[in-house]
């Protein structure tokens, strides 16, 4: 086969035996890749009903077909288990070298089972997989883990996926870090199923070459790609200022939530603040902060910018700045001071916890703090007051080692307010317990509804529906019928890139995107696909999903919304009284299960499973 | 005239590979960064570079090959590698101070870059245009000129 590796990897930490396997055309024709391989085969392989920090659970790494190549943002790839912060699918997806040099040690896929006796790194070095002592590196962050890999084994071609100290500690969001602040794989807590299974690392190093069917064109079709980014045909907001940039349209259209969804109001609440909002300006930060733009392999748009802090309590400071991390440690615990946002997600990335459910659950009990219901005894002396950005250091590094009240918090927004209590699960903002991305959805129904419904619980990247929003292509305070059909849309849209595995930012590479992807598709592996079946093959993964979650005990109750939703109108701003009824919600799931096909309870009949070749999914699922 | 040779301004390089992908698709028929004859190097947090043959006037390469196996294009300045007398002894490789020069994976010879016949293919590729191929003259006079901008901005101001 070309593009793919038509090869998958097996490891068994108990008894630390490996086995390779092929994978078959029929196979890479009906999952594509990534997203599509490890639900699949997380379907397959893994029990239902298992505990998710238990060796039952199985995690499985994977790349698509276009990994290795010259393919824009290609360098992606994708962790998949049983979340231990929802109970349903988990799942990450990162971009790095790590992807690639995975990919060139001849594997497409890696299934992780069973857990190691003490902690383990696994060592894949082409065709020689070995199990090795970990006990040196346990402990140690990742970055720190990083760097002793690279020196150790002497060669920069290596690459490691590893977690830190909060993947030891099994923080339920803990994540897994594969470059040093470039993306990784934050959501749901697949760093915690590593710690569970006391691996530290999986390190890569690859040496052979990937081939293609037809190089030549695709040479010349990956060109033209190159040259609209050099040329400035696409929008270069993200070359210019990363995610940041369009933060700045979401805070300025009351689309970011304020300390803890108290505020969508930017402008008022900066006046309140030390530091002016115009400081958080994307032209500011440009001059002021964004030192460099880097890349992930393959990418000519190198979203992450990276920031140096010149002065003040964090000088030295450097990491990179984006959007969720300046809603979740910023906006969203009220702190408007820049480098301190920086700095927290610098600490986020290199402890391996999630930035989005860090700020979230920081924010939450900053909220219970503000409202008497946890108290300096609680909090262990910390003055945990909306804006105190050096409390937010203090908590991060309490989380991560599960100290104190960080041992709380670290079980995630939803299980920390079941018991903390005293109402404050009222205001606990998460989805199936994954908690909210950066958007206040009261004023953005078709995201309320996407975060609602996602596979994975709150979910701004499973249909992204906000960018049409916000900038009125459609309706964000009503929602009307046949907006489903947008999101369902855009959800198949993207479980496709992510089962070819390539940035959701790539968007304005593409003119006409199935059939672009298809001709992509074809010159890497030789395999003609037409763009239906590209299509069905994004909605069959996302189908796929969610029947595991069904196996796993999904009921139409679990598509909800926190309380605050409902119950309080934003207070604020030009969105000021917008919130969700009950009544327009369930209208709202209604017609979005109408859209997929499913029934008025969400299951998927059999038949449509069938439809959509899966059909031993539709005997064990299907309705 | 002056030789001239890839450089890249590591201010642009935002470290993609793009360049090593391509060279070695356009030399070799795969993707592989070992069969690349330009090179990235990343400095975390920031710092990213493509480094490649720099053609030297005297080149140490050259001078230290123990089978001669390498000699120097009079006209272009190019590095010539004579296959037949390569043994892989990486004496080359060693002996380069940019490390320009590596060995082929699976033919156990050198790979150094030919410049694609005054035509370097990753040149087209480079996303944010860091890639030139360029005179030391040029090179310099690029920098003299960065240089005098940022005097000529500082007394405006």
């Amino acid at each position: 086969m070309y593009g793919y590796s038509g090869r998958m990897l097996t490891v068994d930490l108990t008894s630390e035996k490996t086995k390779t396997e092929a994978i078959s055309e029929v196979f890479c024709r009906k999952f594509l890749g990534g997203n599509g391989f490890s639900i699949s085969l997380l379907y397959e392989h893994q029990k239902p009903g298992i505990d998710p920090l238990s060796p039952d659970n199985v995690l499985v790494f994977a790349v698509g077909p276009f990994c290795g190549t010259v393919i824009p943002t290609s360098a992606k790839y994708v962790v998949q288990a049983k979340s231990p912060l929802t109970g349903f699918q988990g799942k990450s997806i990162g971009s790095s070298s790590w992807s690639q040099a995975f990919r060139r040690a001849g594997y497409d896929a890696l299934l992780i089972k069973g857990g190691a006796k003490k902690p383990t790194y696994l060592f894949i070095d082409d065709d020689t997989i070995e199990f090795r002592d970990a006990k040196e590196l346990w402990g140690k962050d990742c970055w720190e883990t990083h760097r002793i890999f690279r020196d150790a084994i002497g060669d920069d071609n290596v690459q490691v996926a590893s977690i830190g100290p909060a993947g030891e500690n099994l923080v339920r969001f803990a994540s897994i870090v594969s470059n040093h602040h470039h993306e990784d794989d934050g959501r749901t807590g697949m760093g915690a199923v590593m710690g569970s299974k006391q691996l530290k690392a999986v390190v890569v190093r690859g040496s052979k070459t990937v081939e293609v069917a037809k190089i030549n064109e695709l040479l010349d079709l990956s060109k033209e790609y190159y040259k609209k980014v050099i040329e400035g045909l696409t929008s270069n907001i993200m070359k210019d200022l990363g995610t940041i940039g369009t933060g700045m349209e979401y805070l300025s259209n009351y689309a970011t939530p304020i300390r803890n969804f108290q505020s969508t109001d930017a402008f008022k609440e900066s006046a309140t603040m030390s530091e002016d909002i115009r400081k958080i300006s994307t032209e500011w930060m440009q001059e002021q902060y964004v030192h460099k733009s880097v890349a992930c392999a393959s990418c000519p748009i190198g979203c992450d910018h990276i920031d140096f802090i010149r002065a003040g309590p964090y000088k030295g400071v450097a990491y990179k700045i984006e959007y969720q991390g300046m809603y979740a440690l910023g906006t969203n615990c009220g702190i408007w001071y820049l480098p301190a946002i920086v700095k927290a997600g610098q600490l986020c990335d290199t402890l391996g916890i999630d930035v989005i459910s860090t700020g979230v659950v920081v924010a939450w009990a900053m909220e219970c703090f503000e409202k008497g219901i946890l108290t300096l005894k609680d909090t262990g002396g910390i003055d945990l007051s909306f804006g105190n950005h050096d409390a937010l250091m203090e908590i991060i590094q309490k989380i991560a080692h599960r100290e104190g009240l960080g041992d709380t918090l670290a079980e995630g927004v939803k299980k920390a307010s079941e018991k903390i209590g005293r109402g404050s699960e009222k205001f606990a903002m998460h989805s199936k317990g994954l908690e909210f991305p950066g958007f206040d959805v009261r004023g953005l129904k078709a995201t309320a509804l996407s975060f609602a419904v996602s596979t994975r619980g709150a979910d701004h990247i499973s249909a992204a529906v906000f960018g049409p929003e916000i900038r009125g292509r459609i309706n964000r305070f009503k929602f009307e019928k046949g907006q489903s059909g947008f999101v369902a849309d855009k959800e198949n849209n993207l479980t496709l890139y992510n089962s070819l595995m390539i940035c959701r930012f790539s968007g304005d590479l593409w003119m006409n995107i199935y059939s672009e992807l298809a001709h992509l598709y074809a010159l890497v592996t030789g395999i003609p696909l037409t763009t239906e079946e590209l299509r069905t093959a994004g909605e069959r993964v996302w189908n796929m999903e969610k029947a595991y979650n069904i196996r796993e005990g999904w009921t139409r109750k679990d598509d909800s919304l926190p309380p605050r939703v409902f119950n309080d109108p934003i207070p604020d701003g030009d969105a000021k009284g917008s919130h969700l009824t009950k009544k327009e919600f369930n209208f709202m799931l209604d017609d979005y299960y109408a859209a997929r096909d499913w029934t008025r309870d969400g299951m998927p009949p059999k038949k449509k499973l069938i439809e959509l070749g899966l059909n031993d999914v539709a005997k064990e699922v299907g309705v | 005239m002056q030789r001239k040779f890839v450089v890249s301004d590591s201010e642009q390089c935002i470290g993609c590979q793009v360049c090593e992908y391509v060279c070695s698709a356009v030399k070799e028929g795969g993707f592989n960064p070992l069969l690349s004859r330009i090179r990235t190097v990343r400095v975390e947090p920031a710092f990213n570079i493509s480094m490649a043959c720099r053609l030297c006037e005297d080149p140490t390469c050259v001078k230290s090959c123990p089978r001669k196996a390498l000699s120097k294009d009079e006209k272009t300045g190019i590095i010539i590698l004579d296959e037949e007398k390569c043994n892989g002894c990486a004496w080359c490789i060693e002996t380069c101070e940019f490390g320009a020069i590596t060995l082929h994976p699976v033919k156990k010879t050198i790979i150094v870059c030919d410049l694609c016949d005054g035509d370097p293919k990753c040149l087209p590729y480079c996303p944010t245009e860091a890639l030139s191929l360029k005179t030391p003259e040029e090179i310099s006079q690029k920098t003299r000129k960065k240089a005098v901008t940022t005097l000529v901005k500082g007394i405006s101001e």
